[in-house]
């Protein structure tokens, strides 16, 4: 009992984007293996999601994107991340990524790429088999 | 030391540092120690706010614009919302940075989510070293969201210096006001979304609730001496709507107004005391909790005592009494 970690892991959904039904989808599968799953809502920029890195400390961080511009935040959101010396951090990214982009996030650390259809366990098992700490 | 990096950083205002102590102090309560023993005297400073209420009351909206202000007014604010554990999986979701969402600078607002992971009370156990971390942190006021509660989710009470508790229209009757529990607790009562019907109705039951109080004075010494922060204040109540942030001036005043009580009578050094000894019995529980529970899985002899309750030759408080000589704690 005195020592009692859990996996704390962070979703949300990046940019313009409304389509919340998969990351809500997701976030009830991964505390119903047992973690400790933070939801922070739609809309947010890579300010905010930054923001809440720093101050939650969760193990993984995934972000679930269907409008098409994870080419364009990704990135910005690694980048600040990086700013902040914040390294022991899973970052995954799902929802609608054509297999053509994948090399690219790939190239700045991100990993996942899980689309509608997946298999809830598949996910839970991948964050647990990826992180960081 | 294992920490003190992270401890110096914390003291010179590093959100990041502060976020990674926190994270240690909920999963291990001997980091929690050596962790807290550190800060310890750097702490004392903040103002601690708890907001409780039942589930869907507005909380998490409510305290949103009461970080909005209390920003204009220049002041570093640290939020600590804790939200329920499965008692199932262990899982939690922990949903209240929704309401949270406008862009607050980091410098001033800190934001932390914590499950209770299984504590009873409305708290998780490793609130109270959160407060003091956000506490050493810089934090002018630290605001305690507990779960939403239903009757008897008090122990907030224990550790805020004011308590707030929220009320919406249209839950609950005149009954509900004089039940036991987060009713007697409370110093500032508010009735959240006053646009809805009825906001007057409810302000009206508690005020029939607040007079009887005022006539009826409780006569145990016990409650007046561990309970002076309730007894000697007559609670307030207040109206407001989050959304668009009306009549928060008022609740701002109220607040105030229990500060300067808490301060000019010398309740606040009962509270003080109340507080530290609270703590250090949940601390004893805990470690003296851990300490049977090995001798009960370990020890040859207990094994045979509990064969002997079987078989009806020893009782349960015998058994327990036997225990305690073990444990050199003498009854």
């Amino acid at each position: 009992m005195s020592k009692e970690r859990k996996i704390k892991v962070l979703c949300c959904k990046p940019g313009l984007d409304g389509h919340d039904r998969g990351v809500k989808v997701l976030a009830r599968a991964l505390r119903d293996a047992g973690m400790e799953v933070i939801y922070t809502g739609i809309h947010q920029t890579p300010d905010d999601i930054v923001n809440t890195v720093i101050q939650e400390d969760p193990d993984a961080v995934m972000l679930s994107m269907l409008s098409g511009s994870h080419n364009a935040i990704c990135p910005i959101i690694m980048d600040k991340l990086k700013e902040h010396g914040i390294d022991d951090v899973l970052v995954a990214v799902g929802g609608i990524i054509p297999d053509e982009d994948k090399t690219f996030l790939e190239s700045h650390g991100l990993k996942g790429f899980y689309g509608p259809g997946t298999d809830l366990k598949t996910i839970v098992d991948f964050v647990k088999n990826n992180l960081k700490r | 030391m294992e920490y003190s990096n992270l401890i110096s950083q914390l003291l010179k205002g590093h959100p990041r540092a502060a976020a990674r102590l926190i994270t240690f102090v909920e999963n291990d309560i001997e980091a929690a120690e050596e962790i807290v023993n550190s800060i310890y005297e750097h702490t004392g400073n903040a103002y601690i706010l708890g907001i409780t209420g039942a589930p869907g009351t507005g909380k998490s909206t409510f305290i949103s614009t009461l970080i909005k202000i209390y920003v204009e007014q220049g002041k570093k604010i640290g939020i600590i919302c804790v939200d329920p554990t499965s008692p199932l999986t262990g899982g939690a979701l922990l949903g209240d940075r929704i309401r949270m969402k406008q862009l607050f600078s980091i410098d001033n607002v800190f934001i932390r989510s914590m499950a209770n992971r299984g504590q009873l009370g409305g708290l998780a156990r490793a609130t109270e070293d959160v407060i003091k971390i956000l506490d050493a942190y810089g934090c002018d006021i630290v605001i305690v969201e507990t779960v939403g509660v239903g009757q008897s989710e008090v122990d907030i009470f224990k550790s805020a210096h004011t308590v707030v508790v929220l009320l919406v229209p249209g839950l609950g009757d005149d009954i509900q006001a004089i039940k036991s529990g987060i009713m007697e607790i409370t110093d500032i009562f508010v009735v959240n979304k006053m646009d809805l019907p009825g906001a007057d109705k409810k302000i009206a039951e508690i005020q029939q609730m607040l007079e009887f109080k005022k006539n009826y004075k409780y006569d145990s010494k016990e409650i007046s001496e561990k309970f002076a922060k309730i007894e000697q204040w007559t609670p307030e109540i207040t109206k407001v709507n989050s959304k668009i942030g009306e009549n928060f001036d008022e609740l701002l005043g109220l607040i105030k107004k229990h500060k300067s009580f808490l301060e000019e009578s010398g309740v606040i050094s009962n509270y003080l005391k109340n507080r530290i000894t609270n703590e250090t019995i949940q601390i004893l529980k805990y470690k003296l909790t851990e300490k049977v529970e090995e001798l009960l899985n370990s020890d040859k002899e207990i094994g045979k005592y509990i064969d002997q309750a079987i078989k009806k030759s020893l009782d349960p408080y015998s058994m327990a009494n036997l225990i305690i000589k073990m444990l050199g704690l003498e009854k």
